[in-house]
């Protein structure tokens, strides 16, 4: 190895100042931020970051506590802007642009790429600087933009590619019914979180007032008017806020099941009637600022909750996403650019290179290579000729090929993987939720106690009788015992969530814990999902020139993912650049003719032997001249930077580790040796990945499923715990339970981690309630405890417990990998 | 304490009030967004706002830059 390339591959490792991907070497992109010049890893990220600084935007590096996404295909140019010319087709608007007065227009849009508050702010100031924009807000918990402008002075696709610019992308968003359903049911939650709250304050203040005045003895009067004053406040926390429980439980009953909502309805329902009771005959003690209380705290959970199940759940734009907004139809010999939405079968399309195909269908004219990643998870292109079949929503990445269309719609290949998660959901191992064991005995025993407690009264001194069952009662009311599960689940989905976990259904924690195997798909998983160049070998001393440059040069025109590989280490043009297909890319380089290809191609040129590749078993590209080789490229999909860490730690904790890939290549058992995975499956159809994990879990494992393609898709709807990665499609995501925002698989560690001690701390909870009310019932059944007491003592055991669970809101700490 | 029999029926009242005030809120839609708000407070886009001798050193010197 010279001199050179040394320094190139020694280079200290740097980070995109916008993305924070790492630069790649001998690559010099920078802007300047902040008045000093910041290195960027491709084009596209500087493009975005001049355009930031450039609109005086570049307080967005300064308020940013998330990095921006990287930028894709920023430098397509001109059909990037066909394809956003047809946002301005009337047809096209009239799904989600609404006319209002004054000439203006209004559009809901959904937006791609936001990591942060920053991002929406940054969004925001840009596009209201663009002329025409009357306003523009976006949401950054669902990530709909609501944009106002005046079409007569700019045009819908200007403000489009405007976003673009800045790094973001825009979709339309068509609100479903599913949609507004879930909007109207968190509206309800709020409303009826926020009545609970203001409820449970009043409550609490005349409480204080009745519990102080027992102790000096406050005029009966007074009393009885405070009661009934708190009567009136909590009757609508307990019909309007606490109706959710009420209803769960009683859909139980009807069924026969005993979940935690009933002894919960029975806290709350019995407390409220003893004490309309006690304030109707002036009797005894009222308990409403516990049922106000018990409500509130309930409801905090329960809304949180949802608030993690909505943030992903936007299956409705999810397929939009995959399938292309247009297609050129060619009818008569004209070209003409349509919705794909209107294609109908037996017509012919063109699909220029770089192009999504819009729908199922037949090459009838062309040969080309067809990036089928979107299905197999195989980066590498597919070769494709005349009469072969193409998918919709694959990618055409080299010549321009003509397309008969055979299936639209509902029947392409697509829709049919997507029909197959419905199937795998409604399959899926119901996890049993602690609680809900507990709850069935709990509420038997309890029901029974009472009884019990209120004959033997009865019998022996019948005055007492209901106010002893009473208290039997409320000592048992289960409020500890059902806070014991939520509050703990709360706390650690919230700090799951800051470090870039965001857990969407309940039972993932669980699962987690529970975990007996990890699952994980190959591309885009465990690596990164696109090929880079790894390593250079210089074969001719000496060589003048950057043998990184010239290859990057020649690649320059070309679609393949190899030729993106090169794309970092561009500097200036080469010549008549001609590009073979399956073979390499020939042209000329400041006056030189090169090759760079398959060995056999690039040897063509000086007509020698071919050098013998080096060793490792990976992709070898060649790069020769006239004279002879020049050196030898090493590209490669890289290992993620922290698998090899997540897979130890999941070793060392006794976990199962296998991975599932659709790529058949030798590259799969590579990684997996690579990674020291021994159970590795390669050219797994969707199907077949389903089923292994059916068998596994058949066997009684507990599977967690971590993948990112569509083709990873009905496997994460039936993994008893399912995993996407941050850059997996929406619909990857919303299939998953969780999902890895950050990309970071040693996050997943930490998830396995903090789940094992959210189920000791709900561990703890559980046997502190059970305790607790263990040594009380036997107490208030012999009548040595007071109703307050039971109030009191209720309250405190409430607490530890939320005390207790708040224990999680602390990241655990990964332990480093022991060496023996 | 006779006086109770009038604030507390005011205290409901104005709690009544509060609810009303909050279930309209919801309905505008001004609990759509939870997040950014709290996050759009520290972002000083108002420096063209803070007068010329008020400014931080930084400020100034970015301010000559521009002209």
């Amino acid at each position: 190895m010279n001199a050179e390339s040394k320094v190139q591959s020694s280079d200290a490792r740097q980070d995109c100042f916008h993305c924070g991907l790492p630069v790649p070497p001998g690559t010099d992109y920078t802007t300047v931020i902040d008045g000093s010049a910041r290195s960027m890893c491709c084009p596209g990220c500087q493009a975005v970051a001049q355009t930031i600084v450039d609109g005086g935007l570049d307080n967005f590096y300064r308020h940013r506590d998330n990095l921006a996404p990287a930028p894709d295909n920023l430098t397509g140019g001109a059909p990037l802007d066909d394809e956003l010319a047809l946002y301005d087709n009337p047809s096209i608007q009239a799904g989600f642009v609404r006319s209002l007065e004054d000439n203006r227009s209004e559009a809901t849009l959904v937006m791609e790429g936001i990591t942060c508050a920053a991002c929406v702010w940054l969004l925001e100031h840009h596009l209201s600087r663009q002329p025409g924009v009357e306003s523009f807000s976006v949401n950054l918990t669902n990530h709909r933009g609501r944009l106002v402008w005046d079409p007569e002075q700019t045009s819908l696709s200007r403000l489009f590619a405007e976003i673009m610019h800045i790094g973001y992308r825009a979709h339309p968003f068509h609100p479903n019914r599913e949609e507004q359903l879930l909007e109207a049911e968190k509206k309800r939650a709020i409303r009826r979180l926020g009545i609970a709250g203001v409820g449970m304050m009043q409550v609490m203040m005349m409480a204080v007032a009745l519990y102080a005045g027992a102790l000096q003895d406050m005029e009966s009067r007074f009393v009885e008017f405070i009661r009934w004053s708190s009567l009136v406040i909590t009757t609508p926390v307990v019909l309007y806020s606490a109706r959710p429980f009420f209803i769960a439980a009683w859909r139980d009953l009807r069924t026969r099941q005993l979940s935690m909502d009933v002894p919960v309805s029975i806290a709350i329902g019995g407390a409220f009637l003893a004490s309309i009771w006690a304030t109707l005959t002036n009797t005894g003690e009222v308990y409403f600022d516990s049922v106000t209380m018990f409500t509130f705290f309930l409801l905090i959970g329960r809304f949180v909750e949802m608030q993690a199940r909505h943030r992903t759940g936007r299956a409705g734009n999810a397929l939009m996403d995959l399938l292309p907004g247009s297609a050129t139809l060619l009818m008569d010999g004209h070209e003409k650019l349509i919705p794909a939405s209107e294609l109908q079968v037996d017509q012919i399309v063109l699909v220029k290179p770089g192009h999504t195909i819009p729908a199922d269908g037949v090459i009838i004219e062309g040969n080309s290579t067809i990036d089928e990643s979107a299905l197999t998870g195989e980066y590498l292109p597919i070769s494709k000729k005349c009469d072969d079949t193409v998918v919709g929503g694959t990618i055409n990445v080299e010549h321009p090929i003509k397309v008969r269309i055979t299936e639209t719609g509902q029947n392409t290949r697509i829709s049919a993987i997507i029909s197959l998660i419905e199937r795998a959901q409604s399959e899926k191992p119901a996890t049993a939720k602690v609680a809900d064991k507990v709850a069935r005995y709990f509420v038997m025993a309890v029901l029974l106690t009472s009884v019990t407690v209120a004959t033997a009264w009865y019998l022996v001194s019948p005055a007492d009788a209901f106010w002893i069952t009473l208290s039997v009662l409320v000592v048992t009311c289960p409020c500890a015992l059902s806070l014991a599960t939520p509050t703990a689940l709360t706390a650690a989905t919230g700090t799951l969530r800051q470090q870039g976990l965001l857990i969407t259904r309940g039972h993932v924690l669980e699962g987690l814990a529970s975990a007996t195997h990890v699952v994980f798909d190959k591309t885009g998983t465990l690596t990164e999902g696109n090929l880079s160049v790894r390593d250079m070998h210089l074969l001719r001393p000496g060589f003048a020139a950057n043998p990184y440059t010239i290859a990057a040069s020649l690649e320059q025109p070309s679609e393949h993912p190899i030729a993106q590989a090169f794309r970092p280490f561009f500097r200036q043009e080469a010549q008549d650049v001609r590009v073979q297909v399956n073979a390499g890319v020939e042209g000329l380089f400041q006056q030189q003719r090169f090759r760079l290809g398959k060995a056999s191609y690039a040897a063509e040129l000086y007509g020698g032997e071919t050098p013998a590749t080096p060793e490792m078993a990976v992709q070898w590209l060649l790069l020769a001249d006239e004279q002879g080789p020049v050196a030898w490229f090493s590209v490669d999909d890289q290992v993620r930077q922290d698998a090899p860490e997540l897979i130890t730690m999941l070793h060392q904790r006794g976990i199962h580790v296998a991975m599932l890939t659709g790529d058949e290549s030798e590259a799969a058992p590579r990684v997996a040796e690579q990674l020291g995975i021994s159970e590795v499956q390669r050219g797994m159809s969707p199907d077949q990945k389903l089923a292994y994990i059916k068998q596994l879990q058949n066997d009684g494992a507990s599977v967690v499923m971590v993948g990112d393609g569509i083709n990873d898709i009905p496997v994460l709807a039936g993994a008893r715990t399912s995993i996407a990665m941050g850059s997996a499609t929406d619909l990857a995501k919303t299939s998953a339970d969780a999902v890895l925002i950050s990309g970071e698989l040693k996050r997943l560690a930490l998830g396995i981690l903090l789940a094992r001690k959210t189920r000791l701390v709900i561990r703890e909870n559980l046997s502190w309630a059970l305790l607790y009310n263990l040594v009380a019932l036997p107490l208030a059944a012999l009548g040595f405890i007071a109703p307050y007491m039971a109030a009191v003592g209720m309250s405190a055991s409430s607490l530890i417990v939320v005390g207790n669970a708040m224990r999680l809101a602390r990241t655990p700490r990964i332990k480093p990998p022991r060496r023996s | 304490m006779d006086i109770i029999y009038l604030l507390i029926p005011i205290a409901i009242i104005l709690a009544s009030v509060a609810i009303w005030a909050f279930s309209w809120s919801v309905k505008q839609g001004q609990f759509d967004d939870l997040e950014s708000p709290a996050h759009r407070i520290l972002y000083d886009d108002d420096e063209d706002m803070i007068p010329e001798d008020a400014r931080q050193d930084k400020d100034k010197n970015r301010s000559q830059d521009s002209k």
